[in-house]
Order: C-alpha cells, then structure tokens, then sequence
C-alpha cells in the first residue's frame, strides 16, 4: 500500500501509467457516452409531465455530477498536497480546475435551457441553481490563484487551502434541494434507493455518467502529462523519452 | 424508436431548439475541451524537444554522443 503510495509519489511513474490506461479511458468514453446520449435522445419514452424536454437530463446530469466530483476530488488532492506534500496532487489539481469549470458551466447552461419551456424561466436564484454558481465561481478562484502567485510550494499551498474551504459547498449544493424549497427536481441518483424512472430511462442516464467520467479520466490524465512535462522539462527522464519520441 | 418520423425526432413536439441547444453546446464545448487539452500536450512535447535540441546544438555533436549531463563552474568576480 505505502509502496503504490510512494510510486504515485513519481511523475515519471504517472506518466507511464498514464499513457497505458488512456486509450482504454478515451474508447471506453466515447462508446459509453454515444451509447447513452442516442438512446436517450431517440429510443427512451417520453416523459408524461415534461415530454421531450427531459432529454435533456441525458447531459445536464452527467455534467453535475462531474462538476461535484471533480471538486470533491480536488478537495482530496488539496488535502494530500498540505499534508504529505505531494507535488502530483498539485498537479492534480492544476490540471483538472478547468475541466471541472467547463462541467459547471455546461450542467448551468443545459439546466438553465431545460429550464425555460418546464419551469417558464431561464433562471432562478433557488438554492440550488446559486450554490452551482458559487462553485462555477470557486473552480475560477482555484485557477486565478495557481496563475497569480509564482513560486510553485506557496501557490501549491494557497490552491490547496482555497480548495478545502470552497468544499463546504458541496454538501450545501447536495441538500440544497432538501433544506429549502427549489424548483429543482430532487436528486435523480441515490446510492441506497432504486431510481424512481423506469429502467428505459435510467439506463441510458446510467451510460452517459459512466461514459463522461471515463471521458474525465482521459482529459485528466492528458492535462496531468501536460503539467508533468512543463515542471519535468529538465530530468533526464523527459529528455529520454522526448528524444526517443522524435525518432 | 420513441418517434413517428425524422421530423418528430427533430422538433420533439415543440421542444427540439431547447434539446438541441443543449447537446450541440455540450458537444462543442466538450470536444474543444479534448482537443485543446490533446494540442496543449503536443505543445508542451515539442517545447521540450526544441529545448534539448538547442543544448544538444550548444555542446555540439561530440558532446551529445558521451555523458548526457554537464556541469560547470562559474567564476564570480569578488570586486
């Protein structure tokens, strides 16, 4: 255990691994992610209060769960990175802030245009609707701040302090839709309960999530490459493999 | 098929432009995600390469066939 703790310690290692698992991550996510989008665009029944307008869902849950995950991931990382000083975690972070931005802008944008012909109105200061905002707000802090200070253990330091603090969100963001009144429908996924939609729906619902967080894997693993070879580019491993690649 | 034609599927009762805004926004963005992070990674490869091949330039070619790493001293003038 302690030893894959250490390996996972070694960019080089990472990076290795990494390259091995990503094909796999990128067709995986692709099959999946078509899979569940076209048969929940044309094959799944229409809804009987919504109608077609549910559709929707197919994206706009995948993209919200991704948005909390990635955070919550982050939040672990952070935590790693202060207390054991990894420096992958930090990568970990860096690379992954703007990908969970873009998954909380989408899981807006799609909930604010499914929200016009079901609810009558693009946008709502509801509980849940704002703390999503907040937490498109936190992913742009965490990015300002590693760009803003320039010497990489303090700005490693800041970004993972600022991550912990912004993850009280998501607890606010999970329950928002219990502790106050929203029009935002109740949680669609429970770990403990079976979905209340039928199984023509939630099986395709289940696909996309599977595909986008395969998806997530592969452009995770990508932008951590990236920032492993930026802080890497004077080893001797870089040089090795960057060489090797050119001929 | 949950539809009686194409042109059903299309306009979804009235609610096609909201679905397709949605999709075609979430594919857009999603794919420019993939492709700028891919292009980034390229970037990077290549700024190292031109990196080394400049050191590999500098030393000149007896040096790149023997020790990979090179040290030397620098004399500060104390004045």
């Amino acid at each position: 255990m302690w030893q894959f703790f250490h390996k996972l310690g070694s960019p080089k290692w990472f990076y290795g691994i990494a390259a091995r698992f990503m094909p796999w991550l990128l067709a995986g996510g692709i099959l999946l992610l078509m899979s569940g989008v076209i048969w929940g665009l044309a094959f799944a029944p229409k809804d009987y209060l919504q109608g077609d307008s549910y559709r929707i869902i197919f994206i706009h849950v995948p993209a919200a769960f991704l948005a909390q995950s990635a955070y919550m991931m982050m939040a672990a990382a952070g935590l790693v990175t202060l207390v054991w000083r990894m420096k992958l975690a930090d990568v970990f972070v860096r690379a992954v802030a703007p990908v969970g931005f873009m998954f909380t802008f989408l899981s807006l944008f799609t909930g604010a245009v499914w929200g016009k012909p079901t609810w009558g109105t693009w946008w709502v200061w509801d509980a849940r609707l704002t703390s999503m905002l907040i937490l498109l707000f936190l992913y742009g802090g965490v990015i300002a701040l590693g760009k803003a200070i320039s010497d990489e253990k303090s700005s490693a330091r800041a970004v993972a302090v600022l991550v912990l603090v912004g993850v009280v969100n998501i607890p606010i963001i999970k329950y928002s839709v219990e502790w106050w009144n929203t029009l935002h429908q109740p949680a669609t996924f429970k770990l403990t309960e079976k979905p209340s939609m039928p199984a023509e729906m939630w099986v395709p619902l289940l696909l996309s999530v599977l595909g986008l967080y395969l998806l997530f894997g592969w452009i995770a693993c990508l932008r951590m490459q990236t920032e492993i070879l930026f802080r890497e580019r004077r080893t001797r491993w870089v040089r090795d493999m960057v060489m090797a690649d050119r001929s | 098929m949950a539809f009686d034609s194409f042109g059903a599927f299309l306009s979804m009762a009235g609610h096609g432009p909201y679905v397709w805004a949605c999709y075609i926004t979430f594919f857009v963005v999603l794919v420019q995600l993939m492709v700028w992070s891919y292009r980034r990674r390229t970037a990077a490869m290549e700024s190292c390469r031109r990196g080394f091949e400049l050191q590999e330039g500098e030393k000149g070619p007896a040096a790149s066939s023997g020790a990979s790493a090179s040290f030397s001293r620098v004399t500060v003038s104390q004045d």
